[in-house]
């Protein structure tokens, strides 16, 4: 399907005023003329060896570019997904308890201006306001340029810390901050929507009137008998999120200069350079998988009931 | 449900309302745009240019010098039209799947709502991005490629619709009618399942707007020097360092239009549809 894309990257790669012959040449090696299904066969074959091609445009293994830049991409939304499920849950969770109140009616139009902001606008002022007004935070990158990183997880702030480089550490947790907050937004409203929602159903329910009327305290009630029964809703919207966030990284990436994956991919296609974007689209639909799989597993383990009905 | 009571409860709820009057606000903005804009949005005046809000240019200016303040609000024109243009496009086709896998089920359905979730299995985004990387980079490909990533949410609402009404004694009174199949889908199992479209529709208003000015933002969508938001932010960005304005108002603009179509979506949901809260 990608090669439906309209543009020769044999063309794109030697410039306009390439000869046919360098054309040629240049389309032979990179293997374009075969058929399609036979460039599909190919490339099928070589995957199974651990092999992605190679990119069109830097003459780089496909697998080293990506590698790296995934490494970034999920950095960055582990954090989003911590940041937006911490804040989201506890806001539901208050929101729900005090229904009604004021916190619960202005954190729900919170939630709800999160979802209508376009992440790309909110992530530009956040820029504004913390780096170029009050410059307390850096505006892009993963650290600063001069600071020396030597890759043993892929993951900067991982990787300073198991070091002991505690400089690093605070200047990439500094340059973490912003990206992942801006990217943290659309996800956190969506938690904290659901969670609300969730928790009033549970709330009503009749074990949580026993486990008040046994004279368990507020916090008992809410943390141990509403919040996990409420969890299986949450982590599932937890878990969809994912893909969203593979999304929004797009958009935080370009806006930050933060080196992920998700400005690779568009950069890419830009340039039609067919193997780099066909690892990334694999790359993506095993993520999806593996997160729906571990969603699932979670599943089982908040939830007995379904490891019961499972075994029968 | 009559319309007059859906309109008197439509009026009780306060948040609807508020996200109508942002929405009726900006489509009087779009069509009365040329006759209040202070300035032509393409003309460049280099000697005013990134100027930051005054009484002559009340959004200031962007880098070309052009007037922000008349740029969105012709651009209010283009963000409106792509909103209704590709939100048919998911709705005709996505409501037609819809009806087809729901009344038909067994293997119509399987094969159809499978495909669906293929397209549903990757990031709308993402999926946007590619469907315009193949048809190349314009405003009318931005509408397609939007439209097309939101057909599976329209077809999968309409099909548990449809599937829901099936099992319900007019429906299995018409087939014991003998009632043709296209006469209950078109007669009856349609009218029935248009309350629940109209609502997704409200709030995929709001979601086409977004998405078509990120492909905006991103250089996929609309090709300067055209007023869109989207694109207008990208350029903003370039000088968020001394010009935050040039990026500040066209995003406040976006953000307005897509909070009212939120806004008043919800609200419609809670009176049109309670099932779906």
């Amino acid at each position: 399907m990608l090669r439906l894309i309209p543009g020769d990257p044999a063309h794109l790669l030697l410039g306009e005023f390439a000869s046919p012959q360098e054309v040629a040449r240049i389309r032979d090696k990179l293997g374009l003329d075969g058929s399609y299904p036979y460039q599909y066969y190919i490339y099928l074959r070589s995957l199974l060896k651990g092999d992605m091609g190679v990119s069109i445009r830097s003459g780089v293994p496909v697998f080293q570019e990506i590698s790296v830049r995934f490494l970034a991409t999920v950095e960055l939304s582990i954090a989003a997904m911590m940041i937006s499920s911490f804040i989201g849950i506890i806001a539901g969770v208050i929101s729900s308890v005090r229904r009604y109140s004021v916190f619960d009616y202005s954190s729900m139009v919170v939630a709800l201006a999160g979802i209508s902001m376009p992440i790309f606008w909110l992530g530009l002022m956040l820029m504004y306001f913390f780096s170029v007004k009050l410059g307390v935070l850096p505006m892009m990158g993963r650290f600063t340029m001069g600071l020396e990183h030597h890759p043993l997880t892929g993951f900067v702030t991982l990787d300073s810390l198991l070091k002991g480089d505690f400089r690093l550490f605070g200047n990439s947790l500094k340059h973490l901050i912003l990206p992942s907050f801006t990217l943290a937004t659309i996800p956190m409203a969506i938690i904290a929507r659901m969670t609300r929602s969730s928790m009033l159903e549970v709330m009503s329910k009749d074990y949580i009137r026993t486990a008040r009327a046994k004279g368990l305290s507020d916090r008992n009630v809410i943390f141990r008998h509403a919040l996990k029964n409420a969890f299986l809703p949450i982590i599932t919207v937890i878990g969809l999120n994912f893909g969203l966030l593979l999304g929004g990284a797009v958009l935080t990436e370009t806006i930050f200069s933060w080196p992920g994956l998700g400005r690779y991919v568009v950069d890419s296609l830009l340039a039609r350079d067919y193997p780099a974007v066909q690892g990334c689209i694999l790359l993506f639909a095993v993520i999806m998988v593996m997160v729906n799989l571990l969603v699932d597993i979670v599943y089982f383990y908040i939830d007995p009931r379904l490891r019961v009905d499972g075994k029968s | 449900m009559e319309k007059v009571e859906i309109f008197a409860e439509m009026k009780r709820n306060r948040t609807s309302m508020v996200g109508l009057i942002l929405i009726l606000g900006l489509v009087a903005v779009a069509l009365i745009g040329p006759f209040i804009a202070p300035y032509n949005p393409l003309t460049p005046d280099p000697i005013n240019r990134l100027q930051g809000p005054s009484w002559v240019h009340p959004f200031g200016t962007d880098s070309l010098g052009r007037d922000i303040l008349s740029r969105v609000i012709y651009g209010s024109r283009i963000s409106i039209i792509i909103g209704l243009i590709a939100v048919s496009i998911s709705l005709v086709p996505g409501t037609i799947l819809g009806l087809l896998a729901g009344f038909y089920g067994r293997r119509v359905d399987e094969s159809i709502m499978r495909l669906m979730d293929i397209m549903l299995a990757f990031p709308a985004i993402l999926l946007a991005i590619f469907i315009t990387a193949i048809l190349g980079p314009n405003l009318l490909n931005t509408m397609i490629a939007v439209g097309i990533v939101y057909i599976p949410h329209y077809a999968r609402i309409v099909r548990s619709a449809v599937l829901s009404l099936k099992e319900q004694l007019f429906i299995q009174a018409v087939k014991s009618l003998g009632g043709s199949n296209l006469r209950m889908i078109a007669l009856h199992i349609l009218p029935n399942t248009i309350p629940p479209i109209i609502v997704y529709a409200t709030l995929g208003m709001g979601t086409a707007v977004l998405q078509a000015a990120a492909l905006g933002f991103l250089g996929l969508g609309a090709q300067p020097p055209t007023p869109e938001w989207g694109a207008m932010l990208s350029e903003g960005r370039q000088y968020i360092q001394n010009a935050p304005h040039v990026a500040a108002f066209p995003g406040l603009a976006i953000f307005m239009l897509v909070l009212g179509f939120n806004l008043f979506g919800d609200g419609l949901r809670d009176v049109l549809d309670p099932s779906l809260r």
